[in-house]
């Protein structure tokens, strides 16, 4: 059996508790740093050795956004985690809440420990209350055992976490928009610079890192970097959970490392629905650019492979589409997504998400121009690139892929006021 | 200094500057529309996007600091392509209502879709709309043409103070609007009229009433409260239809307050008099100039010849301009009066005498916003003076610590350091408490003040004001118009000044009017009587401007010939024998004096209505009907060259407001209920009081009510919401009651109105009872 980071708990009865946790080396990393008083120039060395790239989407290098962080500035400094899991097709973050909360606890502990911070908030987002209230009673279980709060393990250092919903708005899980909410206003991205690091959480040095990042640290710190990296492969350390949902078999969440082929993860997943063929494949999250099943089948599942194809890991979530699915259909239902969820903060996205949404939506329903498509990658043009996040290059992503890649099909819609596939 | 280069100019800019202010340096226009100086960075509209070299997408000029060595291409078609793109989104849900749209002439979206947008929208679906706002009766909405820069709303947070409009809903169906079931009532609302680029917020009460390009503009100066707000009036067929602001960063910056915006509405008021009348019995008779002059000079001469020269007084307005003052009070001296007043609402005129020269702000109004430390003495300061309430709460955002005495703990929309709260008559003693903290704390206090002091128990609020005004640099003691009409004024004064000289602070005047220095500097003032057999009005409503409006209607009733110089009808009808109508500031050329001494002169905007006339005019002629030597003056400039010698520097040397040598006789508070009686912000002055629209504000309505504190409602078993019948004296009005908790004990606040008019002094015992 393959090495997991996160997702190990699983393998034991009662996997979300203190109990399991601590029985299979849980803590211990926690531990070995205090007790050492490890150096934070050392820690954030071993992170950058292990090619951890953040989790959530983006990809960035976990250990060159740790060493952002300004750790010798005098005031405070907060570790935030975003567990604001809104992009659809992802719900890995939420399993690890669910079955391994106190890795994440202990992850957190770590980066504070590293960082300078005495706080840390968790962002987790409103459709997943439960896990909201599971991991606060984990939080406690921390505290009676001497993990976080006031003179953690011994130590005599303090740090304590915070469990935060949201209700939730797509847009909170962009960081920026995220401190945002978490400090009780409207959930709008922030123009940058400056960056978090610099002006966070109430205007202090901030933190940010998806769940799945985090969950990863104790590993690395326990088993050293070089030992993370090769879970996956250069410059794409360590596992990865990819949340494949779509027409497989057997849908969910398998943690491989990175560079894994994807046939082998579609294998995993009971491969495609019986009777189907594959058609088409979105890698990393609705955002990222679809990718046909003749190119996907020969890609392996990292950061630098599907980027060099033209889309992104992003948070790992696979959208497997079989040729039952009309590309126009499915595009409809994205650009709904963006267009409602844009936090309508800066005109491109605002403006354009709709305008987008109403032509394919007016192609789908059989009242499409000729000029539509062209229309579409010229609107999508002016959103790319222009906003203040990346909420307006993600609605672009799939309108540009999918047209570019299924154009024949759009076409067909338009002439025949019908679809090509299915009835 | 970083060295930047844009569209090939190479400048050097300040550390942390963006490139919108580099570009501005140079002269290089960058569309935009969410930019606004004075405001915040948002960063949300895109329509300043450039190109930057090394940059892989457009940057937004406004929010892009500058580095070293960048080169900025404003222009190119990288540039002008993301502009254009973005103009066509903001324009696709953009209601093509321009011909409907008071916007229309004057709107930035318009005028930069001429430049960037296209001739025809790629747009073919059906537009957004957005339900109206009911903002109050001033900003009137289109919210379907809102393109949600933001700038409204961030300035209600970072200007106004208050956030009183915000933005709900995401994406395309965001909104902005007010709290539910709530309007805007800040006194600074109008300014987001100025500020949005669209037609999304426009002036109620112009509404539809003229096409932008059909007025031309006409540079004036505000006649409301101290601060002289540089104006442009904007007029069609020689009548005014708006007032906007005129940018100056020294005095108004580029705001307006409301009451300098709307105040307009009565220049077109059906109340304006323009025909000289003469009473016949009980009837009004309208004639002509002449024979209105000479009347008015045949009944005073013969006042005069029978009872002295001092038997004549002029009560005249501190709105009117330094050449009228300053001829009425000729006019007056020439005649042997010394009855000659513009400090109407003040009682305690002891100082007079204990001051060396005119009161005024006693520092430039551009350095408030750089104070750390301020006393604030009896102003009610957002609706005194709402853009100085402004600058202090810019001050207060870099860490000002502003300290308040008064009788009303009125939110001023930011951090207010330490108070101390109490009744009037309480004022004295409380500033003396403050007066012996710092004595305490070893500062050195003036000896004559410091030997009165020897009864004072100095309280902790007392301490901790003084604690701070020890503390920092660049302070103030400012005196609010309350303060100054105070039964107890040169006390509170003095206590001041000593306050002022022992924390190393500057010691200023709040200037209730526009022309209150002027009026000081042209010495339009005396000894003031209720006793005179003739009185010459000068722009006044006696019964809403003398300190004790029932008493003046008495001494004017009871006077034998009343000679009013006014723009308006009204009550002066009731008691004046002769009407002669006159010109207000739009009508007429003038000058005034604003509270830092500044000289600002303006031209008529339209000519005077009917047959009203300049009062420099009508003052002269009258000069010339008496035969009085020295009332030839044949222009505007000759009278104020008369009044003013040595023009601006001349005032500036009679500036002064170090007082010496007043006993404190009001250390004891009184027992009892009392009056807090302050002119509301829109009854500063016959202009303000008919301005229909104005006078619909919360604010407004809030003035006709008396308030108190819900101990003193229950203790005299009354009900907030309910009319109560207030009683001074012998008279008596009934007013709806409300309850406000921030009013100290004892204290009932009972503003001057109609509705008032004729109660007893602002100040003084008052009694609530059920009606």
């Amino acid at each position: 059996m393959s090495t997991k980071v996160c997702m190990w708990t699983l393998d034991h009865p009662e996997p979300a508790s203190l109990k399991t946790y601590v029985a299979n080396g849980g803590y211990e990393a926690l531990k070995k740093v205090l007790a050492e008083k490890m150096p934070a120039e050392q820690i954030i060395e071993q992170v950058k050795i292990s090619g951890l790239r953040g989790r959530g989407g983006a990809g960035f290098p976990t250990g060159l956004k740790w060493s952002f962080m300004p750790r010798q500035f005098p005031g405070d400094k907060y570790i935030v985690c975003n567990t604001d899991e809104g992009e659809p097709g992802t719900f890995k973050d939420r399993d690890i809440l669910r079955f391994n909360p106190h890795q994440l606890i202990e992850g957190m502990v770590i980066a504070g420990y590293t960082l300078g911070a005495r706080a840390g908030y968790n962002y987790i987002h409103g459709e997943i209350f439960e896990l909201y209230e599971s991991w606060e009673q984990a939080l406690e279980e921390a505290r009676a055992a001497g993990f976080l709060g006031k003179n953690i393990c011994g130590s005599g250092w303090d740090f304590d976490l915070h469990a935060h919903h949201g209700y939730g708005a797509y847009v909170c899980g962009e960081e920026t928009a995220l401190l945002e909410s978490l400090e009780g206003k409207k959930g709008q991205p922030r123009f940058k610079p400056p960056f978090p690091a610099s002006f966070g959480l109430y205007g202090k040095p901030t933190t940010i890192n998806n769940t799945e990042t985090l969950a990863s640290i104790p590993w690395i710190v326990r088993h050293g970097g070089q030992a993370f990296l090769e879970l996956g492969k250069p410059n794409n350390g360590g596992t990865k959970i990819f949340s494949i949902s779509g027409h497989v078999n057997k849908p969910g969440n398998y943690e491989v490392g990175l560079g894994t082929p994807f046939a082998e993860l579609l294998e995993m997943a009971g491969g495609v629905r019986t009777g189907h063929k594959l058609k088409a494949v979105i890698p990393g999250g609705s955002s990222a650019p679809v990718l046909p099943a003749e190119i996907m089948m020969d890609l392996t599942l990292d950061f630098d492979a599907i980027a060099k194809a033209g889309s992104m890991l992003g948070s790992g979530a696979v959208i497997v589409m079989d040729d039952s699915v009309c590309m126009v259909k499915a595009l409809e239902r994205l650009s709904y997504f963006y267009f409602e969820e844009s936090c309508g903060q800066c005109t491109p996205c605002r403006e354009g998400t709709g305008w987008m949404h109403r032509v394919i939506k007016r192609i789908e329903h059989g009242e499409g121009r000729p000029e539509d498509l062209d229309l579409l990658t010229s609107v999508g043009h002016g959103i790319a690139g222009r906003t203040i996040c990346a909420l307006g290059d993600a609605a672009v992503g799939p309108v540009q892929s999918f047209i570019k890649h299924f154009r024949k099909e759009f076409e067909y819609h338009i002439e025949h006021k019908k679809c090509m596939v299915g009835n | 200094m970083p060295n930047i280069e844009i569209d090939g100019q190479t400048i050097e800019v300040a550390q942390g500057a963006t490139l919108m202010d580099a570009a501005h340096q140079l002269g290089i226009f960058i569309p935009h529309f969410c930019y606004h100086k004075k405001l915040s960075i948002a960063a949300n509209c895109r329509m300043c996007l450039v190109e930057v070299e090394k940059a892989p997408k457009p940057l937004p000029a406004c929010a892009t600091p500058v580095t070293e060595g960048m080169k900025v291409r404003t222009h190119s078609a990288k540039a002008v392509e993301a502009q254009k793109g973005v103009m066509e989104l903001l324009l696709i849900n953009h209601p093509l209502d321009c011909p409907i749209c008071d916007q229309g002439g004057e709107c930035q979206l318009q005028d930069l879709a001429v430049g960037y947008g296209g001739s025809a929208s790629r747009y073919a679906e059906p537009k957004r709309v957005v339900k109206e706002k009911d903002l109050g009766p001033l900003v009137a909405t289109d919210m379907t043409r809102c393109i949600h820069c933001s700038r409204c709303v961030r300035f209600g947070q970072e200007i106004a103070g208050r956030m009183e409009l915000g933005m709900i809903h995401r994406g395309e169906h965001t909104e902005v609007m007010p709290f539910l079931e709530q309007q805007v009532t800040s006194e600074l609302s109008g300014n987001v009229i100025d500020l949005c680029p669209v037609g999304a917020l426009t002036s109620k009460p112009f509404r539809y009433s003229a096409r932008s390009w059909e007025l031309g503009r006409r540079k004036s100066i505000s006649p409301h409260d101290g601060l002289g707000s540089n104006l442009l009036l904007h007029v069609k067929d020689n009548k005014v239809f708006r007032a906007v602001p005129r940018e100056n960063e020294a005095i108004n910056e580029c705001w307006l307050a409301d009451r300098d915006r709307y105040a307009y509405e009565a220049l077109n008021s059906s109340e304006r008099l323009t025909q000289p009348m003469v009473r016949d019995g009980d009837k009004w008779i309208e004639v002509d100039w002449q024979k209105a002059l000479t009347q008015a000079a045949g009944a005073l001469r013969v006042l005069r010849e029978t009872h002295g020269g001092n038997a004549l007084a002029a009560l005249a307005s501190p709105h009117q301009t330094v050449e009228e003052l300053h001829l009425v009070q000729k006019l007056m001296r020439a005649l042997g009066s010394e009855q000659i007043e513009h400090r109407l609402a003040q009682t305690d005129f002891s100082g007079d005498t204990k001051r060396k020269g005119a009161t005024w702000l006693g520092m430039p109004v551009a350095e408030l916003n750089q104070l750390q430390r301020v006393l604030l003495v009896g102003a009610t300061l957002r609706k005194e003076q709402p853009l100085i309430a402004q600058r202090l709460r810019q001050a207060t955002k870099w860490g000002a610590q502003l300290n308040v005495v008064h009788a009303a703990d009125d939110e001023l929309n930011c951090r207010v350091a330490n108070k101390l709260i109490a009744k009037p008559t309480a004022w004295v003693n409380a500033l003396a408490q403050i007066a012996k903290a710092l004595l305490e704390a070893g500062a050195s206090l003036p000896a004559e003040v410091a030997g009165q002091l020897n009864n004072v128990t100095v309280s902790d609020a007392a301490r901790a004001i003084a604690a701070s005004l020890q503390d920092g640099e660049r302070k103030a003691v400012l005196l609010g118009a309350v303060a100054q009409n105070h039964p107890a004024s040169a006390q509170l004064q003095q206590l001041a000044a000593a306050i002022a000289e022992a924390s190393g602070a500057k010691l200023g005047f709040l200037s209730p009017s526009a022309n209150s220095v002027g009026a000081q500097i042209v010495n339009a003032q005396g000894a003031p009587a209720n006793d005179a057999k003739g009185y010459l009005l000068l722009g006044v409503e006696p019964e809403l401007d003398v300190h004790d409006g029932g008493q003046a209607i008495k001494a004017l009733d009871q006077a034998e010939f009343v000679v009013a110089l006014s723009a308006f009808k009204g009550r002066v009808m009731d008691y004046a024998d002769v009407v002669l109508p006159i010109a207000p500031f739009s009508e007429t050329a003038g000058s005034f004096i604003n509270m830092e001494g500044r000289l600002q002169a303006f031209n008529p905007a339209v000519k005077p209505q009917g047959e009203a006339r300049p009062a420099w005019k009508v003052l002269r002629v009258l000069g010339n009907q008496f035969g009085l030597a020295g009332f030839e003056h044949d222009s505007v400039e000759a009278v104020r060259a008369e009044a003013l010698p040595q023009g601006e520097a001349g005032v500036a040397a009679r500036l002064d407001n170090s007082i010496a040598g007043v006993a404190l006789q009001s250390l004891a508070a009184q027992a009892g209920l009392e009056r807090l009686g302050e002119t509301p912000i829109y009854q500063l002055d016959p202009l303000t009081r008919r301005a229909p629209a104005l006078q619909r504000t919360q604010d407004a309505l809030d003035a006709a009510c008396a308030w108190t504190n819900g101990g003193v409602i229950e203790r005299l078993g009354l009900a907030a919401g309910n009319n109560v019948r207030v009683r001074q004296g012998g008279a008596e009005a009934v007013l709806r009651l409300c309850r406000d908790d921030r009013l100290p004990d004892d204290v009932v606040r009972v503003a001057v109105g109609p509705l008032t008019a004729h109660l007893g002094a602002r100040f003084g015992g008052i009694s609530l009872e059920a009606v």
